[in-house]
């Protein structure tokens, strides 16, 4: 995701991106030695015997813990913060409040909503106000609990309903008036008058409800001082990059002695992605006590950390001609974005970007509201913005498959883009796997003979969809690399890998052995990784938007390709050969004309290490300017699209309500599979996240009676209470991987982190109207909600409103059929509007 | 279960002696009494590999085997495990050498991240123990108290299967591949 206000990075000024692999790499047709090898993965050891370091496994001699004091009210002014209780107490080393943190910060450059501690308010039950440090982590505990604050209550602004309509009391300062965080308005194309001249037009309301990461590992950092009194904070993050940034920001600390190292994750899924206040101010207690100083969240915190899945209204439109082609599309999104800005604005725009790069799509408006409420803060989970427009979509689509008697299969394939379009917004896609996907999925589960036809109860629904292969943008406006990897070649035969990219468990790490080994004819056991630590690895941005497969693999195979340019030299001379005869593998570098006359790989490194010095190589990789020029069409651009089909079958009980799914199909547009056994665990286990979404997960808030301050508290802050599918509830799926190399992608390959979960909650939903005839149209698709459908006239479900927004006034985007350069025809040419903005530029 | 040595003496605070065998060694420490196992695991004797996802015995993560029983760790108070022999992922291989159900785990796909890994090897343990032929049904039910968020379930499922197979003497299968459908397949993409 990028800093949405910017349309481009690669502006006037900006170098080119990154140059393709090197000619010495192997080309595609050859046979490969570790790529699409379903080998071990790179951390598989470590992770089977426990010796892995996750965060809260770390721990040092003379450590002192943290435990956080929270708010107890949703919203509030501060009006005292009392410490002396709790500096009474034996054994605590600090308190610390909002006023050791007056520097504020937040993800993008646009919210810099955020105090570590808060200062003046709090926004929602969980908000931190104090924390406490001490020898024991139970003093530390008990001692939070006698740090007195006095609150003077606020109104509680619960639903984006309530935020529309109360203005008043702000629950931040800034923003697109009100309550409304960031209000969004792009026409490409005039799309009432496609409506108008539409032979039928459609419209839908759906609801996606919200719903968090549930990482099994809870939160945790380790901060400290090294022996050489300089900060180090190791910690559960998917972006180590920015937290440095904004950790240097808010202590103070030249960001030249400061040290931030992702320790492997236990599941990320979006949900360690954001900057969290206790991993700021655990190093702002490291740096007043001198101390070491470990937080380890409670479950029960974790769920107030959230930044997960935004709960999303939708409103869909759609226009369509004799022939069942999209003449003209709208979407208007209204999200509840929780009580801080955080990823959101990116999120905004998420929920419209990826409408348009599945099916042709003559114009498209997109509209997009997200309120401020006092509940957790919302942002990127697994398909950041995208899954509940996709829900939306899909689910529209099939019903209007239905009215024109259209098989909403057939229909999918007869309106899938072409390769190398550009989208009514912008979006340039390259490669399609989407009628691959849908072929595949169609012909596994019969699709043609058996939908419609399994009896009572039983039924088929289909969906397919897209995501980004990365940002196109990074989050703060720079013209640097996006990826950056290092290589150390050793006398011994032997690599090491220095990368600034987080292993959250969806393989890394591997894909970097694999790359390296893949081009210097290496066994990847051969070599060894250093990752995830800003001190000694180049910056990669971080495990998010799917980006790092082809962003940190491009840079490997471009600092893997420039060592083995320097041991083929060297090798060339050895073996008395022209260079274009040396070739690499199994560990021997040798003449392609007879390959039994060789040398190994460790002589070839001392043979160029003799000629040359020490070999050593970098590779970055910076993605392709994408073509959109508007305000806001920042987010969205990727170097490649993945695509992905699926269809479910399910088995509905009319008398209970209750969906159980039998069997799910899914084909993924991988491009080229580096690990096989890895990418079906990502199809597998985004299948596994979708149908918990499709049937049970629900980050929802109540309030509490009025003797119980009628705070609006989480509902189930438990493991055991937010319902996620257990071994039991689990399918059986059947994966197939697409295969067609994508240029941009390192050896042609897709990303498939979170592509796979996109089709899976609409073809649930679709697969209960074939079941027993009825929409539900939001998830959650609960028992109640079959029911209520089954028992409704209508046969529906779902949100019957869509609350009057009062939207700004358009940017005008002309689609690249209706002339136009990309850019908004009733906005300042931004090269006019004002220079290049420095990173920090930020608002409030 | 051991009997606790709590004395009418003892205060809340008072540490207690905890002799009890973990991973075929013989501990012995002094831990407070309201001390979990996982605690004491974790803190006191510094194995970290058993995990804690909840600390309400919701997730699995911090599975062991106690006498064999499997038990969630993070529910048992330490000093009633007091002479007990307690077996976590570091005790499942003797040697270099992997246990065959993490050799498979990791061949498999059956570990992403890692975390729940310990537990669902320490669980699958205690059923290959009981029955080194499960069924699938058999694996899903023997599981059915650990929470994985990563994988989707089926390769672990897998890797039980593949290692239960070694355990009886059988070769090892190789991980099961997804199907893979050419573009070129069909004419509409590239």
């Amino acid at each position: 995701m990028a800093d949405p206000s910017e349309s481009s990075a690669a502006r006037a000024g900006a170098p080119p991106p990154s140059r393709p692999a090197p000619a010495s790499a192997p080309q595609a047709g050859t046979a490969f030695g570790a790529v699409g090898k379903p080998l071990r993965r790179a951390d598989g050891r470590a992770k089977v015997t426990g010796e892995t370091r996750f965060a809260d496994d770390l721990s040092l001699p003379g450590m002192l813990f943290m435990k956080l004091k929270r708010s107890s009210v949703p919203h509030a002014r501060i009006l005292e913060v009392d410490a002396a209780a709790a500096l009474a107490v034996p054994g605590v080393r600090a308190v610390l409040t909002g006023r050791d943190f007056p520097v504020r910060y937040g993800i993008l450059p646009v919210s810099q909503d955020e105090h570590a501690l808060c200062v003046d308010k709090v926004r929602f039950v969980g908000d931190p106000v104090a924390a406490v440090v001490a020898a024991d982590e139970l003093v530390a505990e008990e001692a939070a609990r006698l740090v007195a604050v006095r609150y003077q209550p606020l109104a509680t602004i619960a639903s984006p309903e309530e935020a529309l309509a109360t203005p008043e009391p702000r629950i931040h300062e800034y923003g697109d008036g009100g309550n409304v965080h960031k209000a969004v308005a792009l026409d490409f194309g005039d799309v009432p008058a496609a409506l108008a001249s539409a032979d039928q037009v459609f419209e839908d309301l759906f609801f996606y409800q919200g719903s968090t990461h549930l990482a099994l590992e809870q939160h945790a950092t380790l901060a400290y001082l090294d022996a050489d009194g300089r900060l180090t904070i190791a910690t559960s993050t998917q972006v180590p990059h920015y937290l440095h940034r904004a950790a240097a920001k808010v202590l103070g600390v030249p960001p030249a002695r400061l040290r931030v190292i992702a320790q492997p994750q236990g599941g990320g899924f979006g949900g360690k992605t954001d900057l969290f206040n206790h991993e700021i101010v655990a190093a702002k207690a490291a740096l007043v006590t001198g101390r070491p100083v470990k937080v380890s969240l409670t479950r029960e915190e974790v769920f107030a950390c959230h930044r997960g899945r935004h709960p999303v209204l939708m409103r869909l439109r759609t226009g369509v001609g004799r022939d069942g082609r999209i003449l003209g599309h709208s979407v208007e999104t209204l999200l509840d974005g929780g009580a801080y800005g955080g990823y959101g604005v990116a999120s905004t725009f998420y929920t419209g970007a990826l409408e348009t790069v599945t099916y042709r799509m003559d114009r498209y408006r997109f509209r997009g509201c997200r309120t401020f409420t006092n509940k957790p803060p919302c942002g990127p989970k697994r398909g950041h913005g995208t899954p509940q427009p996709r829900f939306g979509l899909e689910v529209h689509l099939d019903k209007i498959c239905q009215k024109l008697g259209r098989d909403p299969a057939e229909w999918r394939i007869q309106n899938a883009l072409a390769a190398g379009s550009l989208t009514a917004n912008w979006m340039k896609v390259r490669t399609i796997g989407l009628v691959g996907c849908l072929e595949a999925v169609v012909a596994a589960s019969r699709w043609k003979e058996r939908r419609g036809k399994l009896g009572p109860g039983r039924g088929l629904g289909l969906a397919s969809s897209a995501y980004l292969c990365g940002a196109g943008l990074p989050i703060y406006f720079n013209d640097m690399p996006h990826s950056g990897v290092q290589l150390l070649l050793d006398r011994g035969g032997g690599v090491t890998v220095f990368c600034g990219a987080a292993e959250v468990g969806q393989g890394s790490d591997t894909v970097l052995a694999v790359l390296v080994a893949e081009v210097l004819g290496l066994d990847p056991d051969d070599v060894k990784l250093v990752t995830g630590d800003t001190a000694l690895g180049p910056v990669d941005l971080g495990s998010y938007s799917s980006r790092v497969t082809l962003m940190m693999g491009n840079a490997a195979v471009e600092a893997a390709g420039r060592a083995r340019d320097r041991l083929a030299a060297a090798a060339a001379q050895a073996l008395e050969v022209p260079l274009e005869r040396v070739g690499f593998g199994g560990g021997r570098v040798f003449d392609v004309g007879d390959p039994d006359r060789a040398i190994t790989f460790a002589e070839a490194v001392q043979r160029a290490e003799a000629e040359g010095g020490t070999v050593g190589t970098v590779g970055s990789y910076r993605p392709p300017p994408p073509p959109s020029r508007y305000k806001g069409g920042g987010v969205g651009p990727s170097p490649a699209y993945s695509y992905t089909a699926a269809v479910v079958e399910v088995e509905v009980d009319a008398a209970t309500g209750v969906v159980r799914v039998v069997k799910v199909w899914i084909a993924h547009d991988i491009g080229r599979a580096l690990n096989p056994v890895l990418v079906r665990g990502q199809v597998e286990g985004s299948v596994y996240m979708g149908l918990g979404e499709a049937l049970m997960e629900e980050q929802e808030f109540v309030r509490l009676p009025p003797r119980l301050s009628r705070a609006l508290v989480h509902q189930a802050p438990s493991m055991l209470e937010y319902k996620s599918p257990a071994t039991v509830d689990m399918p059986e799926v059947e994966t197939i991987l697409v295969d067609g190399p994508e240029p941009n992608g390192p050896f042609g390959a897709k990303e498939v982190g979170q592509g796979p979960l996109l089709p899976i909650p609409p073809a649930v939903a679709n697969a209960v109207h074939d079941a027993v005839g009825v929409r539900v149209d939001e998830v959650p698709i609960t028992p109640e909600k079959v029911l209520a459908a089954l028992k409704a006239g209508s046969r529906r479900h779902g949100p019957e409103a869509f609350p009057s927004i009062a939207w700004p006034e358009p940017l005008m985007v002309p689609p690249p059929w209706e002339g136009g350069d990309g850019s908004a025809v009733n906005e300042p040419r931004r090269s006019e509007q004002r220079g290049r903005r420095p990173p920090e530029a930020a608002k409030p | 279960m051991g009997a606790p040595l709590a004395t009418p003496e003892a205060g809340p605070r008072d540490k207690l002696r905890l002799a009890f065998t973990v991973n075929g060694e013989a501990r012995e420490v002094l831990v407070e009494p309201w001390k979990t196992l996982l605690e004491v695991l974790r803190e006191d004797l510094g194995l970290t590999g058993t995990k804690h996802g909840c600390e309400l015995g919701e997730c699995g993560a911090c599975a062991v085997l106690a006498d064999g029983e499997l038990v969630l760790s993070c529910l048992v108070p330490a000093v009633e495990c007091q002479g007990r022999a307690v077996t976590t992922v570091e005790g499942l291989r003797d040697g270099p050498e992997l246990h065959p159900l993490q050799a498979a785990f990791a061949d498999h796909g059956a570990a992403q991240c890692g975390y729940c890994t310990p537990g669902m090897l320490v669980a699958a343990r205690w059923l290959l123990d009981r029955e080194p032929d499960a069924s699938r049904e058999r694996i899903v039910e023997a599981l059915s108290g650990q929470l994985c968020r990563c994988t989707g379930y089926l390769q672990i499922y897998e890797a039980v299967e593949a290692a239960g197979r070694v355990l009886r003497g059988l070769p090892a299968p190789g991980a099961r591949l997804p199907r893979v459908h050419r573009a070129s397949e069909h004419g509409r993409s590239e």
